[in-house]
């Protein structure tokens, strides 16, 4: 048992931190307002390799760990909530579908211009009638000749407007229930291929969500992915690693709103005090500090064992679980402990709380991770 | 190949650091150790002229310092730089500019070089004395205070601007040469993901055997220069505020005041 980051991890750390408190911070709150993705700090980030940190360097990745790619997710959370989420649904989401299950002309295709960030990735599973039940698939997907032809519209999909490349989901037999759902790699030149509405969000407004459309998209017949029916199984264990991902960005968020807090209670008085001497509400901290150290060690727990190759499925719903509604009851008290600064958008508390929303919905949402929990605790 | 070697120095991050007050001693505990700034425009520096042909140029970091100060050699690889070589000693321990000066100068004599860089000064000491006193040993031509650079296109030669109080000077100077850098150089990189995880890092650490150095010339007692006291100086009073019904007042007042004191 040992709880020490290795120097690897400590410098990704210091190098993630100095980088959002420079590059990305500074943007976190226009680019909220303005609805804004931020392309130059895509740009930026793939220039310093976050794009590709937990691949071999065979196919361009940096050559690092999960813990480590959890830690560049929370720090830039920290700071600006869209941004992170902009590298995990690109790393988690894309990135390792295809390293996982992707052919090897595949992964020597897509992974060297994704995971050095000069192409951008996204996933596509969702859809209007089937969200936490997947296997309502609509999407279908015919072989005519050499070529896949693709029907069928995604919806809420992270990085949908901006990205090159998507893992999609498509029924290729539908007698077979589950088994009927296949995998595809798709590419936003492929012709049939539009981006649908962008949605207005409540939170991380600087992410892309958009609606993806296949109007008889026809893509060659080598873009299947992990084999036929097998979908379901790509999605499922997708969504599995995307979840660290999701669970380190709850961290990031509640960390940053903490931070901050602490920050504004050492300076604001009422009644002659500084809030920080308030016994009552140190203890409101106490609490918080206590959740956020707890999520910590939940996530690096999964993000160790997908690095160390022992199972991390439930550990990874456990992680996104707590780390998820950490951040929702921290954000929350953050604001409170704040007063009416706290609800104006003149201080970050406010955009946490609504960015901190959304990690207990999507990747799963709370119910979904206890089912799997429950279902791995007690038995099917 | 071109061989450029950058000296840097590991310090405690001075923005976090107190002094006790009635011993007049540095706090160090828990203050976090860090690459100091001029020496990150330095190594950024020798990394821009890298960048213009990588497989030609070769960065290698110089250092003197306690075992843990290769972290930041850890820090200076990960930016960029082809390896690092640390001198950790007892012997070399407790060393003043001059002393430490010439156990750096032992570690670039081993070393193939074509120029030198080197931060101004470190914050903790702030003298600026070593990176000078190195070119004196190596005899090199040195340039102090570089703003701007530009090396010349067959590498025989560098243009530079060094800064003065109310100006710059230009200064072409030959190859090899050494030069302190300013904060105003350059913006120093941050580190990247392919630098932190390469498995290849080469951290060399010496001991004073290894660098051939003369043991009378390096170490506290071979020091000529001792710190007889360090204290804090006394914060500034407030100063005095200036009101008036309007700014007419305030702005006579201080022209009244400013008067009083012969400043105009």
């Amino acid at each position: 048992m040992n709880f020490q980051l290795t120097k690897e991890q400590e410098f990704v750390r210091k190098m993630v931190r100095e980088f959002a408190e420079t590059e990305v911070e500074p943007l976190a709150a226009d680019i909220d307002k303005e609805h804004r993705f931020p392309v130059e700090t895509v740009e930026k980030m793939a220039k310093y390799g976050l794009m590709g940190i937990p691949f071999p360097t065979e196919y361009g990745g940096a050559g690092g760990d999960n813990i480590s790619y959890a830690i560049t997710v929370e720090e830039l959370a920290r700071v600006c909530a869209s941004t992170a989420v902009i590298v995990s649904a690109h790393t988690s989401l894309c990135c390792w579908p295809i390293y996982k299950y992707g052919t090897e002309e595949q992964k020597r295709k897509y992974l060297p211009d994704l995971l050095s960030g000069k192409k951008l990735g996204a996933f596509g599973l969702t859809e209007p009638n089937a969200g936490t039940d997947a296997s309502g698939q609509q999407t279908r997907a015919e072989l005519d000749g050499d070529e896949w032809v693709i029907n069928g519209a995604k919806c809420f999909i992270t990085n949908g407007g901006f990205a090159d490349v998507f893992i999609v989901m498509a029924m290729t037999d539908k007698s077979q229930g589950n088994h009927g759902i296949s995998a595809f790699i798709v590419e936003k030149t492929d012709p049939g291929f539009s981006v649908g509405k962008t949605e207005d969000k409540m939170g991380i407004c600087a992410s892309s969500t958009t609606e993806l459309i296949f109007q008889n998209m026809r893509i060659p017949k080598d873009r299947l992915i992990g084999g036929l029916g097998k979908g379901f199984k790509v999605a499922m264990s997708t969504l599995d690693g995307g979840r660290i991902g999701i669970a380190s960005q709850a961290l990031g968020i509640a960390q940053g709103a903490l931070d901050v807090t602490i920050e504004y209670m050492k300076q604001r008085k009422q009644f002659g005090k500084k809030l920080s001497q308030f016994q009552a509400l140190t203890f409101v901290v106490a609490d918080l500090a206590t959740k956020i150290e707890a999520a910590r060690l939940l996530v690096y727990k999964a993000a160790y064992n997908e690095t160390a190759g022992l199972p991390y499925g439930v550990n990874a719903a456990m992680a996104k679980l707590f780390a998820a509604e950490t951040a929702m009851e921290v954000t929350t008290k953050c604001v409170q402990l704040h007063g009416g600064y706290g609800y104006t958008k003149d201080y970050p508390v406010e955009r946490m709380m609504r960015d901190a929303k959304i990690t207990e919905i999507y990747e799963g949402t709370s119910e979904v991770q206890r089912m799997v929990i429950a279902s791995n605790v007690i038995g099917k | 190949m071109f061989n450029i070697i950058v000296c840097a120095k590991q310090v405690p991050d001075t923005n976090e650091i107190k002094i006790n007050p009635e011993t007049g001693s540095l706090i160090r505990d828990g203050v976090p150790s860090i690459l100091n700034p001029d020496d990150a425009n330095a190594l950024e520096e020798a990394l821009k002229v890298k960048d213009t042909d990588p497989d030609n140029i070769h960065v290698t970091v110089v250092s003197m310092g306690p075992p843990q100060a290769q972290d930041m050699l850890f820090e200076c690889i990960a930016m960029g730089a082809d390896e690092a070589v640390l001198l950790s000693d007892r012997a070399v321990g407790g060393s003043d500019t001059w002393a430490t000066s010439n156990a750096i100068t032992a570690v670039i004599k081993k070393l193939p070089f074509d120029m030198i860089f080197s931060g101004r000064q470190a914050i903790d000491g702030d003298t600026a004395q070593v990176g000078p006193q190195i070119a004196e040993k190596l005899d090199l031509p040195l340039v102090t205070y570089v703003q701007k650079f530009e090396i010349a296109s067959d590498k025989k030669s560098v243009k530079v601007e060094r800064q003065l109080e109310d100006g710059y000077e230009v200064i072409e100077a030959p190859i090899p040469c050494m030069l302190t850098c300013t904060k105003e150089l350059n913006t120093p990189r941050y580190m990247n993901m392919a630098g932190i995880f390469n498995p290849d890092k080469k951290i060399t650490v010496w001991s004073a055997k290894d660098v051939e150095v003369d043991l009378t010339t390096v170490g506290l007692k071979a020091s000529p220069t001792n710190v007889f006291r360090s204290f804090t100086p006394k914060p500034k009073g407030k100063g005095t505020m200036l009101s008036g019904d309007t700014e007419k007042d305030v702005a006579q007042k201080l022209v009244g005041s400013l008067k009083k004191k012969h400043v105009i």
